[in-house]
């Protein structure tokens, strides 16, 4: 298949063959011996927008169903999510996106399963959480009703129909129409308990959210009573008034995971939602690693000096910030001595967990965690999949990895 | 050192590029302007097959002497191969990552025997 390169040149790459494209992420399995190591990647994506022919007839009302659908029909002219700008292919030199729609499936079977399965089993991923792409813009929607229906419908088609033909492999945290907290709630109430549903993700993306708001208690309050995650999910915003000074993509998006999860994060701890909320998991995925250790400076730094305006916090903002996870992806591995402090600071060997972000430009290899020199094997375990075991309640796929497991203390059962 | 028959020079054209195994090892073999150049096809990022993504000239940006910027252009003479998995772009001419020279892609030499192309290992 022919890609476009400079000034038109055409190049003939061959046709895209998940397997075949990450052949060598076989290799480094087979030679790490991972099929006896539980891998859980807590972050990685499918297009949704290639199946919204399925998802939108999911939604509720019929106004902003028929709304929707008509966008998408032949000659619609409507956009029914909100799209952002950038460049995530690289100009077609990271060649799985431009190739993406060449690569065959078989009939009868979801298509992003099937595609699951392929990377999956090529880096030696036992369980993947599946998140959306395209609707991590969800949160820019300016009608609060249309995020509700769009959450809802992807909520239904995913436990209904994606995660059941995933052969078991596939989990995901559902995306929360976070404009909408009461319509938030019953999300949770209505897909809390299904099958392959391990918690809920806000979409850091956007514009105007206070997740400290009392609008969201009883959100959280729930969350924390049936023993499920809230995830948030960070992104880039390059419409954001904050990053129109960015005349280049790679700062948009640099800077745009890490801002969005500071942000929030920031406005988690300083109100005292640790305290209020001591049982509820929170995990902090994809901006990387390295805001951490700033963030966890920044915030003890000012705490010294205006405890009056954080009442409600008994320790350190960093104390808290080590209560909860966070996802490895991007890994930030330019410095290594800076990565085993930030790995310190953090407890990685209790609250970090693998991530790849596959599909994505950035995508992570679970040998990125494996292979890094300052780690115990106690670590190794618990980051790529042990931690995940427990906070997701994943069975080990064999009997090896049920042995290392308990071998690494954290096995919890099947 | 062994030499691994590649392909037949005539039927090697100009801007394409050839995949070949010697023992474990992978090696991408380019042709480029007319020479060949040849390099292990795992990516020093996270081994992904660095021969076997775009080849594309380097993007340059060019300044006016008062240091504005005239924006952003494709080189005249500079070609990159880029590894497809996450966009490391490497040097045709030396293997070289362009963003840190230090970064380089193990090299074998190739020869030509009349119309055959041999890679070196």
């Amino acid at each position: 298949m022919d890609l476009i390169s400079d000034r038109g040149r055409r190049v003939t790459v061959e046709e895209l063959n998940t397997s075949k494209l990450l052949a060598h992420a076989a290799k480094q399995a087979r030679d790490r011996k991972f099929e006896d190591v539980l891998i859980v990647d807590c972050d990685a994506h499918h297009y949704e927008n290639e199946n919204f022919g399925e998802i939108l007839p999911y939604m509720e009302n019929d106004v902003l169903r028929q709304l929707a659908m008509s966008s998408r029909a032949k000659q619609g002219r409507g956009n029914v999510m909100p799209s952002g700008f950038g460049y995530q292919d690289m100009g077609g030199r990271v060649t799985r996106y431009p190739l993406r729609s060449s690569e065959k499936t078989e009939g009868g079977r979801q298509r992003d399963a099937q595609l699951g399965e392929r990377w999956m089993d090529a880096m030696g991923v036992d369980y993947s959480c599946l998140f959306p792409t395209g609707m991590l813009n969800v949160g820019l929607h300016p009608q609060k009703e249309m995020e509700f229906e769009l959450c809802w419908a992807y909520a239904r088609w995913v436990t209904e129909q994606a995660l059941p033909d995933s052969n078991d492999r596939m989990y995901t945290m559902i995306s929360l129409p976070f404009s909408d907290p009461e319509g938030s709630l019953r999300m949770v109430e209505t897909f809390g308990d299904r099958k392959g549903v391990g918690g809920f993700m806000v979409t850091s993306v956007r514009e105007k959210m206070a997740v400290q708001d009392n609008a969201y208690m009883k959100l959280y309050r729930a969350l924390e009573e049936r023993g499920l995650t809230l995830a948030f999910h960070s992104g880039p915003h390059w419409g954001s008034h904050t990053f129109q000074s960015c005349n280049r993509f790679i700062s948009a998006h640099a800077l745009g995971f890490s801002w969005f999860n500071i942000l929030h994060c920031t406005n988690w701890v300083v109100n005292g939602m640790g305290e209020r909320f001591p049982k509820l998991p929170v995990l902090w995925i994809e901006a990387g690693l390295a805001w951490i250790p700033f963030l966890m400076q920044r915030l003890d730094h000012e705490f010294m000096l205006r405890p009056s305006e954080c009442p409600l916090l008994k320790k350190k903002p960093s104390d808290y910030m080590r209560d909860m996870f966070y996802s490895s992806q991007p890994m930030e591995i330019q410095d290594m001595e800076a990565l085993e402090t930030t790995f310190r600071m953090i407890n990685a060997e209790t609250q970090l967990l693998y991530a790849s972000d596959y599909p994505h430009w950035d995508f992570d290899l679970p040998s990125t965690i494996w292979d890094l020199p300052f780690l115990t094997d106690k670590a190794r375990h618990n980051i790529l999949g042990g931690t995940a075991h427990k906070l997701f309640k994943l069975p080990p796929r064999n009997e090896g990895q049920k042995q290392n497991l308990i071998k690494y203390g954290s096995y919890v059962g099947a | 050192m062994a030499e691994q028959f590649v392909c037949k020079a005539s039927e090697f054209k100009d801007g394409e590029r050839q995949i070949i195994r010697i023992g474990e090892a992978e090696i991408g073999v380019f042709r480029h302007e007319g020479e060949f150049f040849a390099y292990s096809n795992y990516c020093l990022h996270q081994g992904g097959p660095a021969c076997e993504g775009l080849t594309i000239a380097r993007v340059e940006e060019r300044l006016r002497e008062d240091k504005t910027s005239m924006g952003l252009y494709f080189s005249e003479k500079d070609m990159n191969f880029v590894c497809p998995w996450h966009g490391y772009e490497y040097d045709m001419r030396t293997g070289e990552h362009v963003a840190d020279r230090r970064v380089k892609l193990r090299k074998y030499d190739v020869v030509t025997k009349g119309d055959e192309v041999y890679v070196v290992a």
